[in-house]
């Protein structure tokens, strides 16, 4: 099964990769909404994104106020 | 008119092929001026759909397909026209749109919505219209009306429940959750998912197959198969026009039109 820690670090690999971000500029706890300089149809992107990739389905209510890659990471382990 | 290049869309005929390509920034909302270059689209399609054997529905903008109806125009109407007149104004437009909406649903040609990235509430009703749904693989899914305090009104609900089980709609609509490709796929919506940016490119492909069919017999099946929900539509305008004045609503598109915020209000 994927760890958390495994999941997160997932997460900010496909986060740098899809929006073109140096992925060593990313940290954990940051505010996605302001590293990756996104807006909410962007983060819409990064949720399909990750959903295609975790092979998981992510309610977009149950993202309400995350934004912050750890949170959104253990929002994807509740649903492996 | 062959070719039509509108401030809000375009469209060509090549081949066979009636490309209509959307092109309002930011995201195609539908709003008057959407309206008015669909209405002229689909005067033309009487003469376009005697030439073609296909329609292919797109958007050239990278965000996605279409975000919907113009909520700023929405809450503009509800301030201009007040609680007691923005119904009375709203069917008016809602009678045109569904208009629009029923011809693309019922021209005798294969229609193909290809669709990339958001694909929302009006779009996703547009997209409805049409007889295929290809969907790039980062296509995103939504009916947002009831987060709002409305119900969809471009056709949305009767064209779900003619394609979809009672269950999946309730999904669909009761949590307004947003779904992807594969999910959409799953529960019958989509006919192709490809990869990123291929969704026009495989709509071609699907739309060249078509032209080997003979064209009366192909107009047949799906005048059999997908009858336009004529009094379920009636319906659907009716109930919106219904929940439109209520201050919930004015409420609610205050704050969605007026954020600033990364992520706008959307209950």
């Amino acid at each position: 099964m994927l760890t958390a820690e495994k999941a997160l670090e997932e997460i900010l690999n496909l986060a740098a990769a899809h929006f073109k971000v140096p992925r060593e500029k990313l940290s954990p706890d940051d505010d996605f909404f302001k590293t990756l300089g996104i807006d909410s149809l962007q983060a819409l992107d990064l949720l399909t994104k990750l959903e295609n990739h975790f092979h998981v389905e992510l309610p977009d209510y149950e993202l309400q106020g995350v934004s912050d890659f750890r949170t959104l990471a253990s929002k994807i382990q509740l649903r492996l | 008119m062959k070719n039509f290049q509108g401030q809000t869309l375009s469209w060509s005929l090549k081949d066979g092929i009636v490309e209509l390509a959307l092109h309002r920034q930011p995201l195609n909302e539908i709003g008057s001026a959407t309206l008015e270059e669909l209405e002229k689209f689909v005067a033309a399609l009487d003469s376009l759909s005697s030439l073609a054997h296909a329609l292919i529905v797109h958007s050239t903008l990278k965000a996605g397909f279409c975000a919907g109806a113009d909520l700023r125009q929405l809450y503009g109407w509800i301030q201009e026209y007040g609680q007691s007149e923005v119904a009375r104004h709203a069917r008016q437009y809602l009678e045109r749109i569904h208009a629009v909406m029923s011809r693309l649903d019922s021209v005798p040609v294969t229609t193909i919505a290809a669709v990339h990235g958001v694909t929302f509430g009006g779009g996703f009703e547009l997209a409805l219209t049409c007889d295929l749904i290809i969907a790039d693989k980062m296509a995103r899914f939504c009916f947002p009306e009831l987060r709002l305090g409305l119900v969809p009104s471009f056709g949305g609900i009767p064209r779900l429940k003619r394609d979809l089980g009672n269950a999946v709609i309730r999904d669909l609509l009761l949590t307004g959750r947003s779904f992807n490709a594969t999910k959409a796929q799953q529960i019958g919506l989509v006919s192709q998912i490809v990869s990123e940016g291929e969704a026009l490119r495989a709509a071609r492909a699907t739309a060249a197959q078509m032209a080997k069919f003979d064209r009366t017999a192909a107009a047949s099946a799906k005048r059999f198969i997908k009858p336009v929900p004529v009094e379920e539509l009636r319906q659907e305008i009716d109930i919106f026009c219904e929940l439109l004045p209520r201050p919930a609503v004015q409420a609610g598109l205050k704050k969605f039109v007026e954020s600033t915020d990364a992520q706008p209000y959307l209950p």
